[in-house]
């Protein structure tokens, strides 16, 4: 049989890295196909290689066949590509049809093309209503606009960037029963994941990437996720080291009822919001993205000031009125989510990095910010938290995402938090970063201080919180224990369709919460 | 009643430049591109509409020098902008001053020579009808052709395709590039029609109202355009509007100039700057009507990744 | 044969060297063949422009008394672009300073005292403080847009202006020209020298760019203004004050423009008048871009601009060339400037043709 997709000798260079190296594959009609590595070794590169959206430095691409010339996102379509991004490329103030109008070819047919929207929805099980505003549309039913808008043009080979990181466990169950359809059908699908259990369940073959590099190809339906881990990152990865916590008396920090609206017409409000972390846990907050995450970490974090000061209480304080730099001198700690940007200043230094919070540390005299201190203390925290880096003058957009992690993440240790709050902090981090991060995560909340972490990805909070609580559409459920709960009730409570759970020494009392 | 009329008539006049520029900044704006210098764009067109008619070129085709002159520097911008990503605070500022020094190097000579200026027309039946004929039907040709490109601009945002892609680039350049449009050069496009847009109003100033070359003759006008795209939220009905309040503000301020107000004929100068900024303020208090049309990439320079 | 731009790792220091003067090598580039085609020898012309003007004491005393209100400006804007506040409006904030000063000089009851120079000091930054916080309280309290709302701001000043110089502060004297009668001797700066015009005030210049320099440079609030403007989620990440960022941006360039408009009311004119500034507010927003909103850099760049003005008044003098050309140089300089500054953080490569 004709590969439906073919490549040969790929090669990609960014100004410093080698991002695709020489690399080979080949996709059959109809087979799922997983591009597996972990975060920084290629694949999204790769995958835009295929879809023409970023030319390749060397190689050819084979369609059925025949070499691709001259390519781009236009011939990508000529020829049946279609990719799914991870990040969606759908616009917020249009609705669901006009996005989708957009990327058809020829005029414009807004009812016409609404029809046909509803038709492969169904067909499919994809339920979508074409005439909604995106912004309206949460991260799941955004996906699948995405699905639709591919399957509208009968696609040859699907390629789907890391679907499932937005979605529930059930939704993924959906999302591949959808899948398993088309690839019945026909339908090539190239499947981007670091997730192993997943690519075992639904792929057919399987390629791995590492440092840009093929390092492998199986039948990963056959293979062990030990054996596709090793070869996905080289070597065994370090056991969490978890020791059992000894809680503080009092909680550190407390959100008590807290309501707030949103900044933004796209945002979450958060409703009725309590939880409460004692030093000595890690209390996770798990949730499909864009539930109420960012809103609640702003919130805590104070970069949102809330309307009362009692709707956050450190410490036995009320700080609901402070801004983030008055709250962190009080001892609240934040690791955001977005590091360039937020964490850190892109075109700036890491000594001048370190000033963004660590200027309290004494760098600052009458006035005059002292940049040898800065240095000195950027360099310490190099050191200390294994940062790669060429040294304190090191831009901070220089740095990979790991490296950048560790730095915002040893920065803010160094100012001795009583409670940090850490959002997403694995998210585009290698593996061997993401363990140091987690370790270190554990570690602190050992030696008595309260960690918050805010994380889409369950398996991650399951490894490394004590417990837990899942925010759905701005609410936040009571906690469970992680000891007591599972994958499975944490999802079904974050698409807000599962049973409250009991709150410690409440009658229990089950609710279904409306979606 | 007479006094009204002629009011409401030099009202939709004196508002007819302000349509013209701030139609084609509200394009750009919309596909997420600021340009500052529209003020230099209109003098630009206003100076060369001056000088292909003192070249003795008919009247359409020193309207067309002027919205080519605009369009051409209005690429000035474009080229810094979009290609050179350069800030386009700064980019816009430069083709400000840019825009009124050429100005002035092509209208030196031409000060204070009256144009024989474009006239009313007259619509045999429509233009006779008493009060409504005077009130509605006995404009230049240009000022009916503003509401021409209002249509034109509303149905092209709203209606095609293109449009819908036009707005989508201004809200993400980056999805937009994703699935296969060409950013930069939509943008340019669009760069180039509110420098054509912007050239016509100067030209409507120097060819049609004024109507001779006075360095400087567009007194801010340009400015206020850009404040009336705020003012409109990005949404072309409220360009119209906002045109004829500063119209009319204007000729409120020429009338009461004219009656002898007891009061310096500075202050009432001053009115429609001022009432730009009070008009600004009541705006932007609500940000949330403001955030609905608003092109979130407004601004921000734009590199195809890859 | 294709180019292809390619994003550097880093910034590269030595084209932040070399940007400026490509851009002033294709500025003379083109001039020269702009000079060409209106009929002058560009090698006069250039030399007229740019060397001229500097043979003569006069030459350089005028040379550095229009460099200095064009730097002193540009390093109060500086402050605020770094925090991304757009003041655009320093030509009014410039005019109310210079009529606040004249007001002073001419009718404060202590005509006679040696503190009546500091007095008119004090009044003119304080009106461009005045002028300026008014477009800071729209922004910091009501989300207006300053860029706007400064730029209406200078058409109102030039109409009190322009109502004060014919109206009641006409001078009685003055043949009805709109002008105020000229500031008595205590209201004025002393000149180095009875037989140029450049005087004591450029003292004040020479302060505000050290201390521009310390605050933008080496302050603690200056980093955190230009962390508000670099990347404004990281300053409310740390908790910087965005009002604070947005006063201090907008008063520090109001005090600046309104002490440079005192300075050339009691400097090279002495009295008021409608022409009080040759669009100084206007260019020194160019002089803070061509210096990179660094203060060393603005002292180049407020030269270089100020040898423009005096270039376009020495070709229109010996070579009748209009005074425009002057303007016209100033964009086209900026427009290179801009431009180059791309290649301080992208690289042209040229690139073969490669099927994939």
């Amino acid at each position: 049989m004709t590969p439906r997709l073919e490549l040969r000798g790929i090669s990609k260079s960014y100004p410093g890295v080698l991002a695709n190296d020489d690399i080979s594959l080949s996709v059959l009609p109809g087979e799922i196909h997983a591009v597996l590595g972990e975060n920084g070794a290629g694949k999204s590169t790769l995958m835009k290689i295929i879809y023409g959206a970023t030319p390749a430095d060397a190689g050819q691409i084979y369609c059925d066949g025949k070499a691709v010339p001259e390519h781009g996102p236009a011939v990508s379509r000529e020829l049946g590509i279609e990719m799914v991004y991870q990040h969606f490329a759908l616009f917020e103030s249009i609705t669901v049809v006009e996005n989708i109008a957009l990327s058809m070819p020829g005029k414009m047919d807004l009812k016409g093309l609404a029809l046909r929207i509803r038709e492969v929805s169904e067909r499919y099980g994809l339920p979508i209503d074409p005439d909604r505003l995106v912004l309206s549309l949460s991260v799941g039913e955004r996906q699948r606009v995405e699905i639709v808008r591919c399957l509208l043009r009968q696609p040859k080979l699907l390629i789907l960037d890391e679907p499932t990181s937005v979605l529930t466990p059930q939704a993924v169950r959906k999302l591949f029963e959808t899948l398993r359809q088309l690839s019945d059908e026909g339908c090539s699908i190239l499947y981007i994941s670091h997730k192993l259990d997943e690519v075992r369940e639904l792929c057919h073959s399987a390629t791995v990437l590492r440092g840009g590099k093929v390092t492998g190809e199986t039948d990963p339906r056959q293979a062990t996720s030990a054996e596709l881990a090793r070869m996905m990152v080289g070597k065994d990865l370090p056991e969490m080291m978890v020791e059992p916590s000894e809680l503080s008396h009092m909680p550190l920090l407390s959100v008590n009822n807290l309501n707030l609206a949103p900044e933004t017409v796209t945002g979450t409000s958060l409703k009725a919001v309590s939880l409460e972390v004692f030093g000595g846990e890690i209390v996770g907050i798990a949730g499909v993205s864009g539930n109420g995450q960012g809103e609640l970490a702003a919130a805590i974090s104070g970069e949102k000031i809330t309307s009362a000061a009692e709707d956050i209480v450190l410490e036995g304080r009320p700080i609901g009125h402070l801004n983030a730099g008055r709250r962190r001198d009080l001892g609240l700690g934040f690791v955001p989510e977005e590091r360039l940007g937020r964490g850190a200043v892109p075109p700036y230094e890491l000594s001048e990095n370190a000033l963004l919070t660590a200027h309290r540390l004494g760098m600052v005299k009458h006035g005059m910010a002292n940049r040898r201190k800065a240095r000195d203390f950027a360099a310490d925290v190099i050191e200390k938290y294994n940062v790669k880096a060429s040294g304190p003058s090191a831009k901070a957009h220089g740095l990979s995402g790991g490296n950048l992690q560790k730095f915002i993440m040893g920065r803010e240790i160094e100012l001795s938090p009583k409670v940090l709050l850490v959002s997403q902090p694995t998210w585009g981090v290698d593996v061997g970063a993401a363990a140091y991060v987690r370790q270190t995560l554990i570690d602190l909340s050992r030696s008595g201080q309260a960690v918050i972490v805010i994380s889409e990805e369950l398996e991650e909070l399951f490894e490394i919180c004590d417990r837990l609580y899942v925010i759905c559409n701005g609410e936040l459920t009571p906690s469970l224990n992680r000891a007591d709960t599972n994958v499975e009730e944490v999802g079904l409570l974050m698409t807000g369709t599962g049973s409250k759970p009991a709150a410690p020494d409440v009658q229990t009392e089950s609710v279904r919460y409306a979606v | 009643m007479d006094l009204f009329i002629s009011m409401f008539a030099a009202t939709i006049i004196a508002a007819t430049p302000l349509i013209f520029a701030a139609l084609g900044e509200l394009v750009v704006e919309k596909s997420g591109v600021l340009n500052l210098g529209i003020e230099g764009m209109m003098l630009v067109g206003a100076a060369f509409g001056v000088w292909a008619h003192f070249a003795g070129l008919p009247m359409i085709v020193a309207l067309a020098a002027a919205v080519l002159a605009g369009a051409a520097a209005s690429l000035l911008f474009g080229v810094l902008a979009l290609t050179f990503m350069t800030n386009q605070y700064a980019a816009g500022l430069a083709l400000a001053i840019f825009g009124t020094g050429v100005s002035a190097f092509i209208g030196r000579g031409f000060g204070s020579t009256p144009v024989d200026a474009i006239q009313p027309i007259h619509l045999p039946g429509l233009s006779d009808i008493p009060v409504i004929g005077a009130m509605f039907f006995q404009y230049d040709p240009l000022v009916y052709f503003s509401f021409v490109m209002f249509g034109a601009v509303s149905w092209f945002l709203y209606r095609t395709k293109a449009g819908l892609a036009l707005r989508a680039i201004g809200e993400s350049p980056d999805s937009a590039h994703a699935i296969g449009f060409e950013v930069i050069k939509i943008r340019y496009l669009a760069v180039m029609f509110g420098g054509a847009m912007a050239g016509l109003g100067g030209a409507y100033l120097s060819l049609v109202y004024t109507p001779l070359w006075v360095e400087n003759m567009t007194a801010g006008r340009g400015w206020i355009a850009l404040a009336l795209v705020v003012f409109a939220a990005w949404r072309p009905k409220r360009v119209i509007l906002g045109a004829w309040l500063f119209g009319g503000m204007t000729i409120l301020q020429l009338q009461g100039q004219a009656i002898g107000l007891k009061v310096p004929s500075e202050l009432l100068s001053a009115l429609p700057y001022l009432a730009t900024i009070a008009v600004l303020v009541l705006i932007s208090r609500n940000r949330q009507a403001m955030a609905l049309d608003f092109p979130v990439s407004l601004a921000q320079p734009f590199r195809p990744k890859g | 044969m294709l180019f292809k731009i390619e994003a550097r790792a880093e910034p590269s220091r030595e084209m932040a060297i070399a940007a400026p003067l490509i851009a002033t090598g294709l500025t003379v580039v083109i001039s020269s063949l702009f000079f060409l085609s209106l009929g002058y020898n560009p090698f006069v012309t250039l030399y007229t422009f740019f060397i001229e003007p500097l043979t003569t004491m006069n030459g350089i005393s005028e040379w550095l008394l229009k460099a200095s209100p064009l730097i002193l400006i540009a390093c109060g804007l500086a402050i605020g672009f770094r925090a991304n506040v757009w003041n655009i409006g320093a030509e009014g904030q410039l005019i109310m300073g210079a009529v606040a000063a004249t007001g002073v000089g001419l009718f404060a009851p202590w005509q006679e005292s040696p503190l009546l120079l500091p007095s008119m000091v004090i009044a003119g930054m304080l009106a461009g403080i005045a002028w300026a916080a008014i477009p800071a309280f729209l922004k910091d309290r009501m989300n207006t847009n300053e860029i706007l709302v400064t730029l209406m701001l200078t058409y109102v000043a030039a109409l009190v202006l322009s109502y004060l110089v014919h109206g009641p502060w006409r001078d009685p004297e003055g043949f009805n020209f709109p002008q105020t009668a000229l500031l008595p001797y205590n209201g004025m700066f002393e000149v180095f020298d009875y037989s140029y015009r450049l005087n004591t005030s450029i003292f004040f210049t020479g302060i505000v760019v050290a201390v521009t320099w310390l605050f933008t440079e080496r302050s603690f609030m200056g980093y955190k203004m230009s962390v508000g403007g670099v990347a404004p989620a990281a300053a409310k990440f740390a908790g910087f004050n965005a009002s604070a960022s947005i006063w201090i941006g907008l008063l520090a360039s109001g005090a600046a423009a309104g002490l440079a408009g005192m300075m050339e009311a009691a400097g090279p004119l002495g009295q008021l008048s409608p022409q009080i500034s040759p669009g100084y507010g206007f260019a020194a927003i160019i002089v803070a871009f061509i210096g990179r909103l660094n203060a060393f850099g603005i002292v180049l760049g407020g030269l270089l601009l100020s040898l423009l003005y005096l270039g376009g008044e020495t070709v229109q003098m010996s070579l009748g060339l209009p005074s425009s050309i002057a303007l016209i140089f100033q964009g086209m300089l900026l427009f290179f400037l801009l431009a180059s500054n791309f290649l301080i953080n992208f690289r042209i490569r040229k690139t073969a043709v490669r099927a994939h």
